[in-house]
């Protein structure tokens, strides 16, 4: 197989998987304090256009980085109003945060469809960036792939050795517990719905401004869907989403390969792989054999009302 | 000041209520938001639903954008009422389109209309089989539904483009992707004269029609409710979980699918790229908006046909994106799911005590 | 014991809409007290405690702690006081480990690491005579040990005032023992305790003071150690309710329900395997199975309704192999079940009775081919309604708006009248009021007498020794012997719930304790 070939691939699938990673991060953590978030198109896409708006407005693209986290914040507090305050039905103003999401997005964006921006620079560190095959892949990325993984390890750490991770785990399983016990149980899920909209918000800035410059309606394609697949897959352990997020990004790349090796499939069949690969995975790790559907945090999904 | 009080009984009133308020917040809002734009609200609101309408052509219009999103939303009911959350609407429209359409284009010179009922059967079966595949992954191997339907929209709409850039192109299209266009046996029949809407409308009115005596009046209709509500009470009452996911699923695939093939042999008249402005998606609102009730879907139905015809009419008239049609549906959505927390809970002065009233 | 007033209630009430929860109560408890608070289903005694303990607030009255007035404001608040609660249902999260779930409840500040508080846990739950390991988790406790999770979580904030809501309610004989010990022993050091109960015998044996709610009020104190049952009983409930009812006993006559060395391996990771049940139920005859919840009762339940399938010829009825049927075809063969999850199971919370009368009702005659006629239905429920005397708004009332008692009545009536040959109820009237109570286990024995084989799980031993003719135990999933109810001691049942199945003391007769 060609090395150059091998070298590219590992390269794009690090890019490829880390919006993903950053998406399945965050929506992780609002699913472990019990709160089931279906809004991730959405916020992505809020994000995406907010940040490239902001990014080509104001010329700097950490600026627009910015923007669209605070954009994807923005649209989960929404959420967090409806889902946790109202106590509304979580899967359907999930839905609609998606569907509003998508349709705000393609309007406020319209206007920008067309427009350019100069993306990150990728960090090149010397010396290590020119290991063959493995180089660019590991060393040569932008530095949000970076700030990804930085952020892998701060919610390994969060769920293994920190307080907050362990009342949040605790919200997750039994929040009428929690709330018995002392524990603040809206606060809580408030701080991990916004932390899921932030990631969520830098996912789509990611997209629009670093992997891709440009705004599309929709560009998001499903990665939103794919990530909330990605959290079943890991089992609700941060541990694997990292593998899983790059798997999923690898998915994705896999018609580059097919081209690169000289396949002439159609890009219409190949764009399906990523999809198809979502269900064979959910397939194989959702039945009651595999145990993994076990870790779902007990109270997921299910409207929590405190006695007024 | 305020505070909020839970109710003793859930407030019947409220939930009647609660979409008329909805409602109405939205179109305030949409003031707002054209105003913010610098376009008078009142004519923009106007221009948005009422213009639409101003003749019976804008009327037959409304019924070929109803008819899609009743029978889509007719099907979702039935899953919806069971709690499954089928999302895959849209897929299952697609594949039923691309069913039929394959079976009506494969025989070009059959001269009957049997050949339309065919079709439309085919339509029904390859929505069925979509939302088919979702219902055996969930009993099967308990995979959640929202994931698998939602990936399952993807796929369906990768096939459709492989087919109209392939197997199905129009050899005489001009290279354009797109089938050849249907002939006269398996196009609809137009319902009035001229105008694009077809019998297409009275299979969704008899779905309608149907799917609520099925509900209300039968015992199948009845498991269904008792598994949305309590699927421990479904088990020990001895209902086979598992078969109504099948029932709720097939039905809702095949209407899907009759509405996807309906669209292609009716007003579209050939498979093309796009195929659904999100009928699938927007049938999903359309449950939601209609209390789950047939009469409220009905109207639901309607409304938001209307929104679909207005983001046209505001593209044209005002020179807005068309995307406004999504961000109304979108806010439509998010009001009601808030003023449906007046339902379970009340807002009264804050020094008058509750137990009071009793 | 000193004279310090430790806690003071002065005219607490609380509302809520629909009914009056807490009316005019006052309370005081001395340090080193233990205080009984007793009163039936319904009475108040919980929301009392959730007023003492924070989670509750009063709509008017006065709270004094050490002679001070003062306002709780959550249970935090309540811990940093000196007040610890134990509730009926615990507050644990069963993924965690003893030591995490120990941490949550701790302050924030002064919050020492894991390793250092699980120190601390085996020091303070040796010295109470509560052994603890810190690292097990908690799902796999068994309830008496996750009680003393609960407890110990109390003592290591070195508190004044314990309160225990039903906490016997759950353990076996011998644990009461070793419990009522570490009360004893803590009420020496100067801690006061408030112990809600309505088990009057435990109540004469260990409380010093005793004060009896009914319908909100307080409507007496007394010093159980020279007050008989039957006072206290009396205070408990009006003068129209019986309290003391004796059954004549019966014998079975011939076989209704087989089990043949029943096993069964639950596919969820936290549920009991069973292991060769063996037993004979017969017509005509009360058999009760006793045991504290999660030793395979609600597992052996599911077995029998059809929600779990095993082999076929495992569970024989009336002779046919039944293992492998659904529920409804159970139920058609005259198989009738009342769970223990009374909303959310047994009937659905926002479908109307007449809904729930459906529910299990569709096997005999409510539907025809798959047709349903509403005037019928909505006329039977009218009937069990009014032969059970529920009160209700109606068969269109949603199943929510009953309370416990009349629930439970509800269910029963549906049960019975499918005109099953075998009742199977589980915790039958748990949580009931007793005029509720009274009018279930009447009709369970008038349902014996007609001929019928009735099969009881409960936790509450005096209401089995009432009304059963043959008694045995579930412990982790075996079955101990059976034996006519008569010449099974209660020390017997003790150790048949807590798993001793070999040996048999000496048989004497049992008093029946008064239940009230």
């Amino acid at each position: 197989m060609d090395i150059d070939l091998i070298q590219n691939v590992l390269y794009a699938t690090i890019r490829n998987g880390t919006p993903l990673m950053l998406v399945a991060l965050g929506e992780m953590v609002c699913e472990k304090s019990g709160v089931l978030n279906l809004g991730q198109e959405g916020m992505m896409l809020m994000g995406a256009v907010v940040g490239f708006i902001a990014a080509v407005t104001t010329g700097s693209s950490t600026l627009g980085i910015l923007a669209a986290t605070g954009a994807g914040m923005l649209a989960s507090a929404l959420f967090a109003f409806l889902a946790l305050t109202l106590a509304a039905n979580q899967v359907a103003t999930g839905l609609a945060l998606t569907i509003f999401g998508t349709g705000l997005s393609a309007f406020v964006g319209s206007a920008y469809v067309g427009k350019t921006l100069e993306g990150l620079q990728a960090i090149n560190i010397p010396y290590l960036v020119d290991i063959p095959v493995i180089g660019k892949a590991l060393f040569g990325q932008d530095i949000l792939v970076y700030l990804s993984i930085a952020l892998f390890f701060a919610i390994l750490w969060l769920f293994n050795r920190s307080r907050l991770g362990l009342v949040i785990r605790a919200v997750g399983e039994n929040p009428e517990a929690a709330n018995a016990v002392g524990l603040p149980v809206l606060k809580t899920r408030y701080l991990a719905v916004l932390f899921g909209g932030a990631m969520a918000g830098l996912a789509g800035g990611y997209l629009s401004i670093v992997y891709t410059p440009l705004w599309s309606e929709g560009m998001t394609s499903g990665k939103g869907w794919i990530a909330l697949a990605l959290v079943v897959f890991a089992s609700w352990k941060a541990e694997r989403i990292l593998l899983g997020a790059y798997l999923f990004g690898f998915a994705s790349i896999l018609h580059l390969i097919m081209q690169g090796s000289g396949y002439d499939l159609s890009p219409n069949l190949l764009s399906m792989l990523p999809y198809l690969a979502t269900i064979v995975v959910l397939v194989i790790l959702s039945s009651h054999k595999s145990q993994s559907i076990w870790f779902a945090p007990k109270s997921l999904g299910q409207p929590y009302r405190p006695q007024l | 000041m305020l505070k909020l009080e839970k109710r003793q009984y859930d407030s019947r009133r409220m939930a009647l209520l609660s979409p008329l308020i909805a409602i109405l917040l939205t179109l305030i809002t949409g003031a707002l938001l054209f105003s913010l734009l610098g376009h008078d609200p009142f004519n923009a609101l106007y221009t948005f639903f009422l213009a639409p309408l101003s003749d019976l052509y804008g009327w037959t219009e409304l019924g070929v954008k109803v008819t899609p999103l009743l029978l889509c939303a007719t099907g979702l009911n039935m899953c919806y009422q069971a709690k499954i959350w089928n999302i895959g609407a849209e897929g299952q429209f697609i594949i039923g389109a691309l069913a039929g359409g394959w079976v009506g284009l494969s025989f070009p010179d059959v001269e009957t209309y049997w050949m339309l009922a065919l079709v439309l059967v085919f339509g029904v079966l390859g929505g069925m089989l979509w939302a088919g595949l979702a219902a055996w992954m969930r009993t099967h191997f308990n995979a959640n539904e929202i994931l698998t339907t939602i990936m399952l929209n993807y796929i369906a709409l990768y096939t459709l483009l492989y087919a109209v850039h392939g197997p199905l192109k129009d050899p005489a299209g001009y290279n354009f992707p797109e089938s050849a266009q249907f002939g006269q046996y398996i196009t609809l029949p137009p319902l009035i004269g001229d105008y694009r809407m077809n019998i297409s409308v009275l299979f969704a009115l008899l779905a309608l029609v149907i799917c609520w005596t099925l509900l209300s009046r039968t015992l199948l209709g009845f498991q269904i409710k008792v598994l949305g509500e309590d699927r421990a009470a479904t088990a020990f009452a001895g209902f086979s979980e598992k078969r109504i996911t099948w029932w709720v699923m097939l039905i809702s695939g095949g209407l899907a699918g009759l509405a996807g093939i309906s669209e292609v042999a009716g007003p579209i008249g050939q498979l093309v790229p796009q195929i659904s402005p999100g009928y699938g998606y927007t049938a999903i609102i359309v449950v939601f908006l209609g209390r789950m009730s047939p009469i409220g879907i009905l109207f639901a139905s309607i409304l938001l046909g209307m929104t679909y015809m207005g983001g046209e009419m505001i593209q044209m008239d005002l020179n807005l994106p068309k995307s406004i049609t999504g961000l109304f549906q979108g806010m439509l959505l998010f009001f009601l799911l808030a003023s449906d927390f007046l339902i379970s809970y009340r807002i009264i002065p804050a020094n008058k005590l509750s137990w009071a009233r009793t | 014991m000193g004279a310090m007033k430790q806690l003071e209630l002065i005219n607490i009430t609380k509302h809520y809409p629909g009914c009056i929860a807490n009316q005019g109560i006052c309370l005081s408890v001395e340090a080193g007290e233990i205080h009984a608070i007793l009163g039936e289903n319904g009475a108040g005694k919980s929301t009392l405690m959730k007023i003492i303990y924070g989670v509750v607030k009063p709509d008017a009255g006065q709270m004094l702690w050490q002679d001070h007035e003062i306002s709780v404001k959550g249970p935090a608040h309540a811990r940093q006081l000196g007040i610890g609660m134990v509730f009926q249902h615990f507050s644990l999260f069963e993924s965690l480990t003893v030591a995490e779930n120990i941490a949550l409840s701790l302050p924030k500040q002064g919050c020492s690491s894991l390793s250092e508080l699980s120190r601390r846990i085996i020091q303070v739950s040796r010295q109470y005579g509560m052994e603890l390991d810190p690292e097990r988790k908690v799902y796999s406790l068994s309830i008496g040990e996750q009680q003393r999770v609960e407890i110990v979580r109390c003592l290591l904030q070195d508190i004044q005032l314990l309160i225990l809501d039903e906490p016997t309610s759950v353990l076996t004989p011998l644990e009461v023992d070793s419990l009522f010990a570490t009360l004893r022993l803590l009420a020496d050091r100067g801690c006061s305790i408030l112990f809600i109960s309505h088990k009057l015998s435990e109540v004469q044996s260990l409380c010093d003071q005793a004060t009896v709610l009914r319908g909100g009020k307080i409507t007496g104190t007394c010093l159980p150690s020279q007050t008989s049952i039957e006072q206290m009983a009396r205070l408990m409930v009006d003068e129209d309710t019986a309290i003391s009812k004796s059954y004549p006993r019966a014998e079975g006559q011939a076989s209704v329900l087989v089990l043949n060395q029943l096993s069964y391996q639950p596919e969820e990771p936290f549920a009991m395997p069973l292991k060769n049940i063996s037993l004979d139920l017969r017509a005509g005859e009360i058999l009760g199975i006793a045991g504290v919840a999660g030793n395979g009762q609600g597992e052996l339940l599911k077995l029998l309704t059809g929600e779990y399938l095993g082999a076929a010829g495992e569970i024989e009825y009336m002779g046919e192999a039944i293992g492998k049927l659904p529920p409804g075809e159970r139920r058609r063969r005259g198989i009738a079940v009342v769970p223990e999850e009374r909303l959310g199971r047994g009937a659905v919370p926002n479908m109307s009775l007449a809904m729930n009368d459906l529910l299990t009702g569709y096997t005999c005659d409510l539907s025809r081919f798959g047709w349903l006629n509403w005037k019928t239905i909505v006329a039977h429920t009218a009937a069990i309604l009014a032969k059970y005397r529920v009160k209700s708004d109606g068969p269109l009332a949603q199943a929510k708006s009953l309370s416990g008692g009349n629930l439970q009545k509800f269910i029963i009536g549906r049960e019975i009248s499918q005109q099953p040959d075998l009742l199977i109820c589980s915790h039958p009237t748990w949580g009931v009021d007793i005029g509720a109570a009274n009018l279930i286990r009447d009709e369970l024995i008038s349902l014996r007498d007609a001929g019928k084989a009735i099969l009881v799980i409960s936790e509450d031993i005096d209401e089995l020794y009432q009304i059963c003719d043959r008694l045995c135990a579930i412990c982790h999933g075996s079955l101990s012997p059976i034996r006519n109810t008569d010449s099974v001691s209660i020390n017997q049942l003790g150790q048949w719930m807590a798993g001793e199945f070999d040996t048999e003391t000496p048989a004497t007769p049992f008093q029946e304790a008064v239940h009230a």
